[in-house]
């Protein structure tokens, strides 16, 4: 009796783990984020306020919760730097993605028709240049697309361009250095997708009548949906707070809102506002988590 | 009683010494075979003998190495799946889960671009058909076993193909309701006067549904006619054993007269109804049904008769299978419905008994 007692105890407390993992590691600094930015810039250490004190008991925290506001917030909405910050952050994301989904999804076909004995070998090659550092890739393109770099060279050899174009610090640039970094986060899910896909079901189409295209559209690519739903994701989300690819491949004019959210927080040192775009950021982003999640919960459901 | 029917005269399909080969695999080899409009044909065979491989040549999902594939008089060689007039019921179903079961049913009607209403008319009568009407707007997931296994016969007849391929239709059903449907199979086929292919490895599936089976050994057929033909003049040893329990007898020709041959082997000698043969080694197939079992010495001149000791018993409900070993070291098998079993003095083990069996009841198969 006591041991089932027991071995209830270590299993609730096994539950409770990822829990104590998700409020510490995203909880607790989420509330910190919001409260820095309903908070105000001093020149001070930390460079804002005000700050909870503890020791003041009951009477701090009354002070504490007087002295926040959402002017911040305010800030962001009147100044249209932020607004189109966050729309080129969009704009960016969704391009990139579609160009992804075009180009990945052939490449998943391939993998997922490939003969057994080479998928392996093929998926590891399209994970590969993870074997790299992210930032030596990037910095790699920024070599490739300088004005004597090697596309301009060979763009010259083939005698395709008389003179040197220029690539670096153009939106083309940006979405060649997302499109090449975020490859296979695009193919990995949709060659899962497609791997497991019924060959039957082909058979079938073309045994009712389906040429090969409206095959692959009435049957492969709606079967693959959730496949392209989670590569999606994966992809979009991300790009959106792309920081590192903008700032060493874009100009100055091509602001995404990871550029803008580091200008305010090691630039201006304006930590609140820095936070508020953070704030925002994040409720731009969770609309389309839920959407994905409310879509799966309902195929797992229609599934048992 | 064992002509092939009359309505069955135009052959819808045929294959002319169809070879197909997968590596150093031959499915299929130089095989030839009619199979002739409005019957319910099926193809019979252990698993590797190539039946299924036949079924997906005619579909379109494979291609011969050799030979022609005809359909209603036009070779099919280079035509692609999409555009045969045949439709498939798979194994699996094969159902379409994104769509509902109206949706699986207009499938093919759409790629027709048939008018609207006109697909939604057929797709009702087929819902109809097959008595799934209630069920329309469903997905497949979201339906048993053996409906799913009528939404898949609906929709491969939505379009009314030439011939319907149906491979092991009814193998992931039940037990009981695979009976049952074998004889809804039937009645729709009859209904319909479509062509229906099966591919089975059930002999019993097949006897019950099919006018003509091929069976089928080794990518090659080793017979065809209708199952009655099949089980009571098989044309070799692998057939008769094959369908049903049969008694092998090996022996040797002796004399062929006019209305009896002579087959003998050590200590028995054999009368079997005259059937062209020539004198050398033979075995004469009985079936077990047709072994009379007594517990005295038989007195009729003309039967064959043996003598032995009774080895085994196994009640079969209907009937009962007696196993027999002769005094020569050959056992026999005899069976009897089990009605007879309680009126006549019962057969017990370990008994001594005497076979008898009339010369009408062997089948002579030369090597």
């Amino acid at each position: 009796m006591r041991d089932t007692q027991q071995r209830d105890l270590v299993t609730r407390a096994a539950i409770l783990v990822p829990y104590l993992w998700l409020i510490a590691l995203f909880l607790v600094p989420f509330l910190i984020v919001l409260k820095i930015s309903l908070s105000q810039t001093t020149i001070a250490q930390p460079p804002y306020t005000p700050v909870l004190d503890i020791a003041a008991g009951w009477e701090g925290l009354k002070q504490f919760l007087a002295g926040l506001s959402v002017e911040n917030y305010a800030t962001l909405f009147s100044d249209p730097l932020y607004l189109w910050s966050y729309l080129k952050s969009l704009q960016v994301a969704a391009i990139s993605t579609v160009i992804l989904l075009l180009i990945a999804y052939p490449v998943a076909y391939a993998l997922a028709r490939a003969p057994r004995r080479w998928q392996g070998v093929l998926v590891l090659l399209v994970v590969l240049p993870f074997w790299t550092s992210f930032l030596i890739r990037v910095y790699a393109w920024v070599n490739i697309l300088q004005h004597d770099g090697l596309l301009n060279q060979a763009l010259i050899a083939l005698r395709l361009v008389d003179a040197p174009v220029t690539w670096l610090a153009t939106d083309t640039a940006v979405y060649i250095g997302i499109v090449y970094s975020y490859f296979p986060f695009m193919v990995l899910p949709l060659f899962a997708a497609l791997e497991k896909m019924d060959n039957t079901l082909l058979e079938a189409a073309a045994d009712l009548g389906a040429p090969p295209w409206r095959m692959f559209f009435q049957v492969t690519v709606p079967l693959s949906l959730p496949g392209i739903a989670a590569g999606t994701l994966l992809c979009f989300i991300p790009i959106v707070g792309e920081f590192v690819i903008p700032d060493l491949l874009g100009s100055s004019s091509t602001s995404m809102i990871g550029q803008t959210l580091w200008l305010e927080f090691f630039g201006n040192r304006d930590w609140p506002v820095a936070s508020a775009l953070a704030m925002v950021l994040l409720c731009l982003l969770v609309p389309p988590i839920l959407m994905y999640r409310s879509r799966e919960t309902r195929t797992f459901e229609g599934e048992r | 009683m064992f002509s092939v029917p009359l309505m069955a005269a135009r052959a819808i399909a045929t294959f002319e010494n169809v070879t197909k080969r997968f590596g150093d695999f031959t499915a299929v080899d130089g095989l030839t075979l009619d199979i002739f409009a409005r019957e319910f044909f099926a193809l019979l065979g252990p698993s590797g003998c190539g039946k299924t491989t036949l079924l997906r040549l005619l579909a379109g999902f494979e291609q011969p190495d050799a030979g022609r594939v005809v359909l209603d008089g036009n070779d099919l060689a280079g035509v692609p799946p999409y555009r045969r007039h045949v439709n498939m019921m798979f194994q699996s179903y094969a159902l379409f889960p994104h769509m509902t079961v109206a949706g699986n049913v207009a499938f093919g009607l759409k790629q027709e671009r048939l008018p609207k209403d006109e697909i939604a008319a057929r797709v009702d009568e087929m819902l109809g058909l097959v008595q799934l009407r209630p069920l329309a707007s469903r997905k497949p997931d979201q339906l048993s076993g053996g409906q799913r296994q009528r939404v898949a016969l609906a929709r491969s007849l939505a379009k009314r193909p030439k011939v319907l391929l149906l491979d092991e239709p009814l193998a992931a059903l039940d037990r009981k309701l695979r009976e049952e449907t074998r004889f809804e199979l039937k009645e729709l086929q009859r209904r319909l006067e479509t062509t229906f292919v099966i591919v089975t490895h059930d002999q019993d599936e097949a006897m019950t549904v099919a006018d003509r089976i091929a069976v089928m050994n080794a990518g090659k057929v080793a017979q065809v006619g209708a199952p009655a033909r099949l089980y009571e003049r098989p044309n070799s040893r692998w057939v008769a054993g094959f369908l049903g329990e049969v008694n092998l007898i090996e022996g040797r020709v002796t004399a062929v007269y006019p209305s009896f041959v002579m087959v003998e082997r050590e200590g028995m000698r054999l009368r079997v109804a005259h059937q062209p043969i020539a004198p050398g080694p033979a075995a004469v197939a009985i079936r077990p049904e047709k072994v009379r079992i007594l517990n005295t010495v038989p007195d009729g001149s003309f039967e064959n008769g043996a003598a032995g000791t009774v080895t085994d018993i196994a009640y079969l409900g209907t009937m009962s299978l007696y196993k027999v070993r002769l005094d020569d070291g050959l056992v026999l098998k005899a069976a009897v419905v089990n009605e007879q079993r309680e009126a006549a003095r019962a057969v017990h083990m370990n008994d001594r008994v005497w076979l008898s069996w009339t010369p009408q009841a062997g089948v002579l198969l030369g090597d």
